[in-house]
C-alpha cells in the first residue's frame, strides 16, 4: 500500500521543544518536504537563529549551523561563499531578523545572496517569554509593553517584506501564513520558489510566515489562529512584494 | 633560489595568508590594517579564492564562522577598535571548536584611540577574548618575516586543533616595508569530517554548534577543550631568548617593541651592562618556562610594552614573583626610543 502522508526525510524523527499549537511545527514540516521534494538534503546547510528555534538544528537532517543571535545571514552568507553549489537557508524569528540582525538581513539581500531566509513572524519574542518585537503590532500587550505598544513611545512595527523589496539584490519577498489549509499550501510553494531561485542563483530570496504563539499570546491555538487572521493578516498582508521570475513588483494581496 | 621581496607587513601577510590556503577572506575598513583586504581583494579570485567585504565586523566575523564550518580556511583582519567588535563572534568560533585566523593590527585605545601603533590589546587577545571559558592561539610577530611565517603556522596550527589563531601585530609591522622570503608551504592536512558542507546522502547530518542547555554536557565540552589547552600549553609556546645566559637585567619585551628593546640591549653590553632580552613569539600560550630558563641569573627583569604594562602579570606569574619586574612603556602610539629604553636599563643596573 502506498504511503499517502508520511514524516519527511529532511525531518527528523524527534520530539520537539516546540508548545501546543506553535505552528514551527508547520513550517518545518513544509520546509523538509521541499527539501525532500526537491532531493537536495545531502547538499543542503541550513542555519539557526537564537530564538525559539535555536534548537532547529536537531530537526532537520541535512547539515546544520547554530549562529549568534541575529546573524544568521552572514554566516549563511560564509557558507555559500565558501561552497556556492550547495543550498543554504536560515531560519529566524522576528527579534533574530528584524531588530539584532536588521543589518546582517538587509546587506545580505542588497548583495543578492543566493540565500533562502525563512522569517517566522509572530509579533513577539517567545523564548524569552513574550518581550515585544520589532513586529508587536501597535496596542499589542506584551511582557515589555504591559500597557500596550504606543507607537509615539516604542515606534512602529517593522514590515520585512515592504522593506527588503525595494533592494536589487532581493530575487522573492513573499509574505505566506499558516492559519490553513489553502494558506499552508500557499506557504509551502513560496518556499518552493525560493530554493528554485537559489538554484537558478536569481538571489536573496525571503519567505515571511505569518506564525501564532499561543503560549505568550496567552490563547488556546484555535484562538491564535484567529488573532493571525483578524489581527496580523490586515497588518502585514499577505502576497508577493517582489519576484523577480514576474518582472512585475507590487501588492498582490492573497 | 628563494623568492626575496621587499614588502610591506600587512601586505606580505596578506599573500602568505594565500599562499597557506586561504580561500576566503571577509573584512570591513579600518586603519591601519586596510593593506590586507586591499592586496586580497586585488589578488583573492585571481588565486581561486573570494574576498568579500562585510558590512560590519560582527558580520565579517560571522561570515568566518560559515566559510570555517565548511572546512574551508578562512581569514579575517581588524585592527583594535573592531577587534572589540568581532569578540562575540570569536566566542562563537572558539566554543563551536572552528578552526580560523583572525589578525588583529593594533591601534591605540581604548574607545576610538588613535591610529599609531600600540600593543595595548595584550590582556584582550590573551585574557579576554570574548565571554565564557577558552583560548585563541596569539602569535606576536617582530618583523615583515615573522608576519609571513607566523600566519602560515597559525594557519596550521588552528586546523590542528580546531580553535581560532590570531596574528597580534602592531602599526608599526603593518606598515614598514622589509625584505622577506616566502618559505615552500605544504598546508598541514588534517581531517574535517566534522565540516558541515552536505552529507551527500553518505552519513550523518553534522551540527555546528554552542548552544548545550544540559550544564553537565557543556561542563563537559569545556573540559573537553581545556584538555587541548593543556597540550598546547606544553607543546607550542615559543620565545627568541638573546644574551640572556648570563644576564642579571632581563628585558622581555614582544612584538616591535622587542625590536627597540634589543637595540638597547645591544649598547648597554657595549657599556658593560649584563643584559639580555626575552621576547615571546607566543602570547598565548604564554613561553613560562622558556622565561623562567632564561631569567636563571636575574636579579632584575624590565618589561617594555607599548601600553601601560599589560604583560607584567605573565611574567610575575612565569618567575613565580621571585624577581622583581620593573616598566617602561608608552601608550597613545609612541613607540619607545632605544634610548629611553637603555635609560631604564642603566637606572636598573646602577641600583644594583
Amino acid at each position: 500500500m502506498a504511503d499517502v502522508y508520511k514524516r519527511p526525510h529532511a525531518y527528523c524523527d524527534v520530539p520537539t521543544h516546540y508548545c501546543p499549537g506553535c505552528t514551527h511545527g508547520i513550517v518545518h514540516r513544509i520546509l523538509s518536504e521541499v527539501i525532500d521534494e526537491m532531493g537536495i538534503e545531502g547538499d543542503t546547510i541550513g542555519i539557526c537563529p537564537v530564538g525559539c528555534s535555536v534548537m532547529a538544528y536537531d530537526y532537520f537532517n541535512c547539515d546544520m549551523i547554530e549562529a549568534p543571535h541575529g546573524r544568521a545571514p552572514a554566516v549563511a552568507t560564509g557558507v555559500k561563499r565558501a561552497k556556492p553549489d550547495s543550498y543554504v537557508f536560515t531560519y529566524q524569528g522576528d527579534g533574530d531578523l528584524a531588530a539584532i540582525g536588521t543589518c546582517e538581513t538587509v546587506h545580505a539581500a542588497t548583495r543578492g545572496e543566493n540565500i533562502v531566509v525563512i522569517f517566522i513572524n509572530n509579533t513577539t519574542y517567545g523564548m524569552t517569554g513574550g518581550q515585544m518585537a520589532p513586529t508587536t503590532i501597535p496596542g499589542q500587550i506584551t511582557q515589555t509593553t504591559p500597557y500596550g505598544r504606543d507607537p509615539l513611545v516604542q515606534g512602529y512595527p517593522v514590515r520585512v517584506c515592504e522593506m527588503l523589496s525595494t533592494l536589487s539584490g532581493t530575487a522573492l519577498a513573499q509574505r505566506v501564513a499558516v492559519d490553513s489549509v489553502p494558506h499552508i499550501n500557499e506557504a509551502k510553494k513560496a518556499i518552493r520558489k525560493a530554493f528554485e531561485n537559489q538554484k537558478e542563483k536569481r538571489g536573496f530570496s525571503i519567505v515571511e510566515v505569518l506564525s501564532t504563539c499561543p503560549t505568550n499570546w496567552g490563547l488556546t491555538p484555535v484562538k491564535a489562529l484567529e488573532r493571525l487572521r483578524n489581527e496580523m493578516i490586515p497588518y502585514y498582508p499577505l502576497g508577493v512584494y517582489k519576484d523577480v521570475n514576474v518582472r512585475e513588483e507590487g501588492n498582490n494581496n492573497a | 633560489m628563494a623568492e626575496r621581496n621587499l614588502m610591506k607587513g600587512n601586505e606580505a601577510l596578506a599573500e602568505a595568508a594565500m599562499r597557506a590556503g586561504c580561500k576566503c577572506f571577509f573584512g570591513y575598513p579600518i586603519t591601519p590594517q586596510t593593506e590586507i583586504s586591499a592586496y586580497l581583494a586585488k589578488y583573492m579570485a585571481k588565486n581561486g579564492g573570494l574576498f568579500l567585504q562585510a558590512e560590519s565586523e560582527l558580520a565579517a566575523i560571522n561570515m568566518v564562522l560559515g566559510a570555517a564550518s565548511t572546512g574551508t580556511r578562512c581569514m579575517t583582519s581588524s585592527s583594535s577598535p573592531g577587534i572589540s567588535l568581532k569578540s562575540e563572534g570569536i566566542s562563537y568560533i572558539a566554543a563551536s571548536d572552528l578552526p580560523c585566523v583572525i589578525i588583529n593590527v593594533q591601534r591605540g585605545g581604548p574607545g576610538l584611540g588613535g591610529i599609531q601603533p600600540s600593543q595595548a590589546d595584550y590582556w584582550q587577545a590573551t585574557k579576554g577574548l570574548g565571554h565564557g571559558d577558552f583560548h585563541v592561539l596569539v602569535f606576536a610577530p617582530a618583523s615583515v618575516q615573522e608576519m609571513v611565517d607566523m600566519v602560515v603556522k597559525a594557519f596550521d596550527k588552528a586546523d590542528e586543533y580546531r580553535m581560532p589563531a590570531m596574528i597580534l601585530a602592531d602599526g608599526l609591522l603593518g606598515q614598514m616595508m622589509e625584505p622577506i622570503t616566502f618559505p615552500e608551504i605544504k598546508p598541514l592536512e588534517v581531517d574535517k569530517s566534522w565540516a558541515t558542507n552536505g552529507h551527500k546522502n553518505k552519513r550523518e547530518h553534522n551540527i555546528i554548534n554552542s548552544l548545550f542547555l544540559t550544564p553537565e554536557v557543556l561542563e563537559n565540552s569545556v573540559n573537553n577543550r581545556y584538555k587541548r589547552y593543556e597540550k598546547i600549553e606544553s607543546e607550542e609556546t615559543d620565545a627568541e631568548v638573546y644574551l640572556c645566559d648570563d644576564a642579571e637585567i632581563v628585558v622581555c619585551a614582544f612584538g616591535a617593541t622587542a625590536r627597540v628593546a634589543k637595540s638597547a640591549v645591544n649598547t648597554a653590553r657595549e657599556q658593560g651592562i649584563k643584559v639580555g632580552l626575552f621576547r615571546p613569539k607566543t602570547l598565548w600560550p604564554f613561553p613560562k618556562q622558556e622565561l623562567l630558563d632564561a631569567t636563571r641569573c636575574a636579579k632584575n627583569i624590565l618589561s617594555v610594552e607599548m601600553n601601560m604594562g599589560q604583560m607584567i602579570d605573565d611574567i610575575k606569574l612565569a618567575t613565580e614573583c621571585k624577581i622583581p619586574v620593573s616598566f617602561f612603556g608608552r601608550t597613545g602610539g609612541v613607540i619607545p626610543k632605544p634610548s629611553e629604553v637603555l635609560n631604564e636599563i642603566v637606572k636598573i643596573g646602577g641600583a644594583e
